[in-house]
């Protein structure tokens, strides 16, 4: 009997994972299925990148600083172990474009854009805003979601960048002020060692978790239910999913990278 | 040649939310160039009638033509071009509150006609001024408004694009008895001078009275009476009697648990 329910809940969720998966397609299918006919929203889409992009840079950056100075320390202790100290800017250049710039990036813009996205457009729904976006013939989803999604995609790995260059720094003035490193061998020993595939690579991922984060932003508010509660818990959802997705998504896409 | 088919016309519409069965094989005309009030309580169906015509619901059975046009099933692309000729009064406004109190008014014009901005913004001042707003309420936002400013800016965004039909959702609810009466009169004065097809649907029988050339009353699912809004004192109907007079005792019986 037990078996028997054990399996019963193991096909109820793979059904329901099946389920959410291919609402979520259907979700971006229509999104960007007529994202190239006119009109063409060009000023949401500006705005939304402003949005996501310009005004996530503080609390990116801030970010940054602080996980590229956390890294130095971190780096310092555990390479004095085996007498490797001087790796230390390779470490974290290496960390940094690769795992730390893109996944801090994401998870900051999750918690920022994700949650104001999921609220705007789950308030919109709940106020009937989005009905009278239909009323007016404008297709919501050509008009909410493809601006939201495109933005996402394009400012992340823009962020990523910004990640990198400051979290680098942050591990440099630490390096330099605490550990003696000279800043041009520093600097020297970062761009001998990088290749263009790091930062490439860094942006793809970013790229990928713009994506995510817009897409559990919009996804979520737009079948928001049940008026000022639903709103927050699809606040609460968005955040919760994009930022899981996105540690999902880090492992796959650095296994894809890897190979 | 002259048709003489209605406007709108539905036929054996039936719509159920799981096992609630809201719209049971509604059979109603619109004529052309008429102001019909649909009249009922609360749960009865009436924003899903309207909505099931706008194509934001789907009917599980029934037929839509709006000028002869089938409009269930159709294509979004071709609703879209349909939607262009209506204009609604959401029952809480639905104004967007990201955009200024202008750009509400003037957004189907800019997205779904195509129309400059500056253009928009001049027709916008003029349908503001028409439902007695000035140019200092244009700049403002959503959120400043008084729940009367709301409905009239909503009813300048109703009108902005001279539609041919008008749908007014409970269009005095929570407002006061003179700012009712106003905007009452607001929709008359517009539907007169459009010379538009408006269906309006409430439960407050004094503004039904007033915006009504005919009346026509919902109850579980059907429409049960129409007729001319004069003849509606004379309605040898128990439910339409009751209804219309607020009597407590009657043959519609309310789901209320007495201490």
């Amino acid at each position: 009997m037990a078996i028997l329910n054990a399996l019963t809940l193991l096909g109820r969720t793979f059904l329901g994972f099946l389920e959410a998966t291919g609402r979520l397609a259907v979700f971006v299918g229509k999104a960007f299925s007529r994202a190239l006919q006119p009109p063409i929203y060009f000023r949401a889409i500006g705005q939304q990148m402003i949005d996501i992009g310009y005004y996530s840079l503080p609390i990116v950056g801030l970010t940054a600083i602080f996980a590229g100075m956390v890294l130095a320390l971190q780096s310092n202790i555990g390479l004095a172990r085996v007498e490797a100290e001087s790796q230390i800017p390779e470490i974290i250049a290496f960390s940094i474009t690769r795992e730390l710039g893109p996944v801090l990036a994401g998870l900051m813009v999750a918690g920022r854009i994700g949650a104001s996205m999921a609220a705007e457009i789950g308030t919109m729904r709940v106020t009937e805003q989005i009905d009278a976006l239909v009323t007016l013939a404008t297709d919501p989803f050509k008009y909410l979601v493809f601006p939201r999604l495109l933005a996402g995609i394009i400012t992340l790995p823009l962020l990523v960048i910004v990640a990198d260059v400051i979290g680098i720094f942050g591990g440099f003035v630490i390096s330099v002020q605490s550990f003696g490193f000279n800043p041009a061998d520093f600097i020297s020993k970062v761009w001998d060692y990088l290749v263009i595939d790091d930062v490439i690579d860094g942006m793809v991922k970013g790229s990928a978790f713009g994506f995510i984060v817009t897409l559990m932003g919009c996804y979520q508010g737009f079948y928001s239910r049940g008026g000022a509660e639903g709103v927050g818990r699809a606040t609460t959802n968005a955040v919760v999913s994009a930022s899981i997705l996105i540690l999902v998504f880090d492992y796959f896409l650095s296994s894809l990278m890897f190979n | 040649m002259m048709s003489n088919q209605p406007k709108i016309r539905i036929r054996n519409l039936h719509k159920a939310f799981g096992s609630n069965r809201v719209l049971r094989g509604l059979d109603l005309d619109i004529e052309v160039g008429e102001s019909i009030v649909v009249i009922g309580g609360s749960g009865m169906g009436k924003s899903v009638l309207i909505k099931c015509i706008l194509g934001l619901l789907t009917p599980e059975q029934g037929s839509i033509q709006v000028d002869g046009v089938e409009v269930v099933g159709m294509k979004e692309v071709e609703r879209e071009v349909m939607l262009r000729q209506f204009g609604m009064l959401f029952q809480g406004g639905a104004l967007f509150d990201s955009l200024q109190v202008w750009e509400n008014v003037a957004f189907g014009l800019i997205q779904a006609h195509g129309m400059s901005r500056k253009q928009a913004k001049k027709v916008a001042l003029e349908k503001l001024a028409s439902v007695g707003l000035d140019e200092r309420v244009a700049e403002l936002n959503p959120a400043e408004l008084s729940g009367g400013m709301k409905k009239r800016v909503g009813l300048a965004r109703a009108i902005a694009a001279s539609p041919e039909i008008i749908f007014f959702d409970e269009p005095t609810t929570g407002l006061d008895p003179i700012m009712g009466s106003i905007i009452d009169r607001l929709i008359v004065h517009s539907v007169k001078e459009l010379q538009v097809t408006a269906l309006s649907i409430t439960h407050d029988i004094a503004s039904a009275r007033r915006i009504a050339d005919r009346m026509a009353m919902l109850y579980e699912g059907k429409i049960i009476w129409d007729g001319p809004v004069s003849d509606i004192d004379k309605v040898d109907n128990p439910h339409v009697d009751q209804f219309i007079n607020g009597k407590a005792e009657g043959p519609i019986k309310m789901q209320v648990r007495h201490p």
